[in-house]
């Protein structure tokens, strides 16, 4: 049989490293925005809160137009990026924008309910024992967290190796460049290529599956020692 | 000298709930309890002390240092203010072991790596308490008792100038509760900082208080010299009914 791998594992290699980029961005600004609205309850909070919400409801398509505004060629962002040489339209990072876009809403939630729920006599305790906000955050909040953190991230990561639609508006469908699982089988598709779709597809299910899997069986042999 | 002047006005529940204390604790009271039924303020005023909740109005004052006063705008950090508290379900940090909880007050933002140094003193203060072998285990291995122990090594481990009890045996059941009683004076009465007791049990009043200070509906009444009131009493019980009647008579005259 003489099926080129490449034409698999490229658009693989390109997913796992775009989700894994976009979910890692993604934590980090999910943490600092949970940290900071978990602290005060006012409107602006909620209208925050909102807003984080909202790439979780808009068509992908609607974020990719959004995100043109902001960092395409002419966007606010973008004049300022194309200054010092960075552009994100048509290049892998550009999917890596996106998809974190895509992915903050399914990590911010989750961490905030999360958050939630850890009892407020610990941090309270913490108080009392000289932590400051922050180092009660990441040595009590987080670790008793965790798991729906954890939980969310899995989500986020499985939701990103499929991002299609503010992908291809940002990155296009450039293959061996920007060209992702997602992409690549509606491409296959599209041209009649039904073995390279089918293979793709099947690649693709198969990771989804693993990584979920793996996150279930994570999360429950913690939980039982926990 | 602990002076406490706390005004907070909480006009979300029904009826509308006012918290307006105003009083000294001398500093030769080693051991005050806080008595009065539940919803009279008791806790709050502990928490405006430790920090964990802002008054709208008042003073607060731990010796010679100022902790809160709005004229002056001083608001120390509850973390600033050495206070140390402990609370009702004891708040054991569930995912550390008894020493990395002991030793929490002086570890990082990674609890888990405690230094050698840490970990002897922790160890020091957890033996002291008679829980040194306990030291490997997780919060939810323990009994109530070994519970309000770390709970208490967790506090001291941090030099606190104050220790806070809130209602330290409500967690517990009648019967270990007598033995607990007579274990935490004894704990109490080697420590060189003073502490304030809050409960509704008129026995835990009888073994720890030199000081009183009576809670009814967000006004505190401090009893002076309580001790010698007390004699004048066949049972503990029949002296706080008596001090908790004359003191609502002024307040509802």
């Amino acid at each position: 049989m003489d099926f080129d791998w490449h034409a698999v594992l490229t658009p693989l290699g390109l997913s796992l490293r775009v989700a894994g980029l976009a979910t890692l961005i993604s934590f980090l600004a999910a943490m600092l925005a949970a940290w900071l609205l978990a602290r005060k309850r006012s409107a602006l909070p909620a209208f925050v809160d909102a807003c984080c919400t909202l790439p979780l409801v808009l068509p992908p398509t609607v974020l990719g137009y959004y995100l043109i505004l902001l960092v395409g060629r002419r966007g606010v962002a973008g004049q300022w990026l194309n200054e010092v040489g960075i552009n994100l339209i048509f290049s892998w990072q550009g999917a890596v924008v996106a998809a974190t876009v895509v992915v903050f809403p399914l990590i911010y939630k989750s961490a905030r309910a999360a958050l939630e729920q850890v009892n407020p006599h610990l941090e309270n305790a913490a108080r009392t024992l000289g932590a400051s906000e922050w180092r009660i955050f990441i040595s009590v909040s987080l670790p008793l967290a965790w798991r729906g953190v954890f939980a969310g991230l899995m989500l986020a990561f499985a939701r990103g190796m499929g991002e299609f639609g503010a992908t291809l508006m940002i990155a296009g469908n450039i293959p061996g460049k920007t060209q992702t699982l997602a992409l690549a089988i509606y491409d296959a598709f599209q041209s009649g290529n039904d073995l390279r779709a089918t293979r793709l597809v099947l690649v693709t299910s198969l990771v989804c599956i693993v990584l979920l899997t793996a996150a279930e069986c994570l999360t429950s042999r913690y939980g039982k020692n926990k | 000298m602990i002076s406490i002047r706390l005004r907070k006005h909480f006009s979300g529940v029904h009826p509308p709930f006012i918290l307006d204390v105003d009083y000294v604790i001398a500093p030769q009271m080693r051991r005050v309890a806080f008595f009065g039924p539940s919803g009279s303020g008791k806790s709050l005023t502990l928490h405006c002390l430790a920090g964990l909740v802002k008054p709208d109005s008042g003073h607060v004052c731990l010796g010679d240092r100022v902790l809160y006063d709005d004229a002056a705008g001083v608001s120390v950090s509850a973390r600033r203010r050495r206070i140390g508290y402990m609370f009702q379900d004891y708040a054991l940090f569930p995912h550390l072991s008894v020493l990395q909880n002991a030793a929490y007050a002086r570890t990082g933002c990674f609890p888990r790596f405690v230094s050698i140094a840490e970990r002897d003193k922790a160890q020091a203060v957890l033996e002291r308490l008679g829980i040194g072998n306990l030291a490997g285990l997780r919060p939810d291995e323990l009994s109530g008792g070994q519970r309000q122990r770390v709970a208490m090594a967790r506090a001291l481990n941090a030099d606190p100038e104050l220790l806070l009890l809130d209602e330290p045996f409500s967690a517990l059941d009648t019967l270990l509760r007598e033995r607990l009683r007579r274990e935490l004076l004894e704990i109490l009465a080697g420590l060189t900082i003073p502490a304030i007791i809050i409960t509704h049990d008129p026995d835990d009043v009888d073994v720890f208080a030199d000081g009183l200070i009576l809670y009814d509906e967000g006004r505190a009444r401090p009893v002076p010299d309580w001790r010698k009131a007390r004699t004048g009493f066949a049972s503990v019980g029949q002296c706080l009914r008596h001090l908790a009647d004359n003191a609502r008579q002024p307040l509802h005259g």
